[in-house]
């Protein structure tokens, strides 16, 4: 109830997340060759970092055309069928 | 005597209780009954048991195997969940309408023929309808009503199905169909309405945001789950679900990316969600069969926890919308883990939806479906950035709306946090928890370094392009608005219809009135006191028209002729017919 600054009301502590996200994911990535894929079911699955670009590129693609395709073509007034 | 008691007797006598009960009473109730239903259901042994024979018909309201033993479980488990939740909040209307549903759930669960089945079937939609009218808003009056409509058209579709497989001599034992048997395809779409499939799912996105805070957990369990519980049954390895399953599990996200009401976006993603269930039915191995029904255990509870951390957050703010919300980790601490651990659940290791997940993933892969399988893909990783990252990231975290709240009330944390806890157990010891309840025969071991490794990494840079895509301004901004969805046809169609009716039965009325009243009255006036001397000058011979005059001349005739007439023609007609 009171009103005391919050943990991320300190920018540097966002920054410090969004540092962490990134030694994260170079992480993963770093790890990636090391990871034994004997069992693979398509041959792009043994491509180091396939999951990670997928994952980020489907992100990109899904936010792009959602914001530039489809709100343009759907978005109304909040009132609109009153 | 059979050790089966239908649970459906216990929620429907609950149901009819709980209105008279007094508030403490109530409460202590509530909250007994799912906990006795839970206990109940472990009791029961595998068989056919409470059949009875109606006009010919062999009705079985029993059926007990590995498959239906699965979902009543964790129908029970959410059920509990759901009424713990709900005990601050709850009114009796609520109540009520949440037991009768879960009873009718229980009823389609356990039914053995396509009669029983259809029955129940039915009544699921007016529980959940209750649970949106017991908002008592305007908005939720009219959602409420269009969730009827659409699930009743939804049952005729199902019951003409039924119809025409038993008049062309097939029975009615609940069973896998083929398409090519007769009203097949009328049952699959009957089914495809309560899954929600691509074009038929608007009753979905509709209702679930305008329901009741509670209620909104019954309705993401139930209706979709049961139906997905119905095509496991009815039409296990039907290819065409793999398409239809992929449609839903990929154009409903894009809505949610601009959705700015939190738990609409959330029944986007349970759309999603459930077509990867669609899919796993659709390819119809061992394995995608127990990958589809364990996707339903571990999403419903995480799906639950994240209604109930967005339901808290509107019951303390009383608002759900992205544009209202924000800053909240600081006020309400405990719902927000609970809501990430939720988001986690999704699809992070360690956590319910991980094992179910990859099971899937794997079982499209076995198969060389490729194409499922890079959409399903797409499907987890987008899933994950708004049901997983956004919903928090706009309810807890963002810019501060400056709300300071109480944290949520006792009851709800406590739902929430054993929600948080049974996700967690199911996604950590997935073999000592849910995996024995798997009605197929698959073993599948999800934690492999290959699985972990290759899941974080899509989970990761989901959440990396997330944070990139807010810092250079690209994610769309929550904007007040509504998006248009293929709902629109039928709500201008309808008004248009509702105004135009309005329009034409006034011109009608004031047509006739003209015409009738005004014009024809004064003519028939005439006729009848003139008519009858008219009509004998021209057709009746010398004698008839004196008399005819001599009537009409005693001033009865206005009336009085007509009547006569009216009254021989009427008895002459009477003589005709018998």
């Amino acid at each position: 109830m009171s009103n005391k600054p919050g943990f991320f009301d300190k920018p540097e502590r966002v920054k410090g997340v969004i540092a962490l996200l990134l030694i994260a994911c170079a992480g993963l990535l770093l790890i990636d060759p090391l990871i034994s894929k004997g069992y693979v079911h398509f041959p792009w699955e043994a491509g180091v970092g396939f999951y990670a670009a997928y994952g980020f590129v489907s992100c990109v693609v899904l936010v792009l055309i959602a914001k530039y395709v489809l709100r343009p073509l759907v978005m109304r007034k909040e009132d609109y069928y009153e | 005597m059979s050790d089966f008691f239908h649970p459906a007797i216990v929620f429907f006598v609950a149901a009819a209780l709980v209105p008279f009960l007094k508030d403490g009473f109530r409460k202590v109730f509530c909250l007994a009954v799912p906990l006795f239903s839970l206990w109940n259901i472990f009791q029961f042994s595998p068989g056919v048991h409470w059949t009875t024979e109606i006009v010919g018909y062999h009705l079985v309201l029993g059926q007990v195997d590995s498959l239906s033993m699965l979902f009543a479980i964790i129908f029970a488990i959410a059920g509990t969940l759901g009424c713990l939740y709900m005990l601050e909040i709850g009114t009796a209307v609520e109540y009520a309408a949440a037991f009768f549903y879960v009873g009718t759930a229980y009823g389609v669960l356990f039914a053995g023929d396509f009669i029983t089945f259809f029955v129940f079937w039915e009544m699921l939609t007016f529980g959940a309808a209750t649970l949106v009218f017991a908002r008592c808003t305007d908005a939720a009056q009219g959602a409420g009503m269009r969730y009827i409509v659409y699930h009743v058209l939804g049952g005729l579709v199902f019951f003409l199905g039924i119809i025409m497989l038993t008049s062309a001599g097939g029975s009615i034992t609940l069973r896998a169909l083929d398409l090519t048997l007769p009203g097949a395809w009328f049952i699959f779409l009957g089914m495809g309405i309560n899954c929600a499939w691509p074009l038929l799912h608007t009753w979905l996105s509709d209702s679930y945001p305008e329901a009741t805070i509670g209620g909104v957990i019954f309705m993401s369990a139930l209706t979709t789950k049961t139906a997905v519980y119905a095509l496991t049954r009815v039409f296990p390895g039907e290819e065409l679900l793999i398409w239809i399953g992929l449609g839903m599990a990929v154009l409903p996200i894009f809505y949610a990316v601009i959705e700015n009401d939190l738990r609409k976006v959330l029944a986007f993603c349970i759309i999603n969600q459930v077509g990867f269930m669609v899919v796993g039915i659709g390819i119809g191995t061992p394995l995608s069969l127990n990958g589809a029904t364990g996707h339903v255990f571990t999403h419903i509870l995480y799906k639950s926890l994240l209604f109930m951390s967005i339901g808290a957050v509107m019951y303390r703010t009383g608002y759900s919308k992205a544009t209202q919300l924000g800053g909240l980790y600081k006020s309400m601490p405990i719902t927000c883990i609970c809501c990430l651990i939720g988001a986690a659940s999704i699809s992070a290791p360690l956590f319910g939806g991980f094992v179910s997940k990859s099971m899937l993933m794997s079982a499209a892969a076995e198969g060389h479906y490729t194409i499922a399988w890079l959409v399903l893909l797409f499907g987890a990783a987008a899933v994950f950035l708004l049901a997983g990252i956004k919903v928090p990231f706009f309810a807890f975290f963002s810019h501060d709306a400056g709300h300071r709240v109480k944290e949520a009330p006792p009851f709800m944390l406590a739902a929430m946090l054993l929600t948080a806890v049974s996700c967690v157990l199911i996604g950590t010891f997935p073999e000592l928890t849910f995996y024995s309840l798997l009605p197929y025969d698959a073993t599948y071991e999800p934690y492999t370094a290959l699985h972990v490794a290759t899941q974080l990494q899509l989970l990761f840079f989901s959440a990396l392009a997330f944070c990139l895509l807010l810092r250079a301004g690209i994610y769309p901004a929550e904007i007040r608005s509504i998006n248009l969805e293929v709902d629109c046809i039928y709500r201008i169609v309808c008004k248009k219809l509702y105004t135009g009716i309005g329009r034409i039965g006034d011109a009608i009325n004031s047509k006739s009135e003209e015409l009738f009243i005004k014009r024809w009255t004064a003519k028939i006036n005439e006729f009848a006191s003139a008519g009858p001397v008219k009509l004998a000058r021209h057709f009746g011979s010398p004698e008839i028209q004196g008399i005819v005059s001599a009537i009409s001349g005693s001033g009865a005739a206005p009336l009085g002729v007509p009547v006569l007439i009216a009254v021989i023609l009427l008895a002459a007609l009477v003589v005709f017919i018998f």
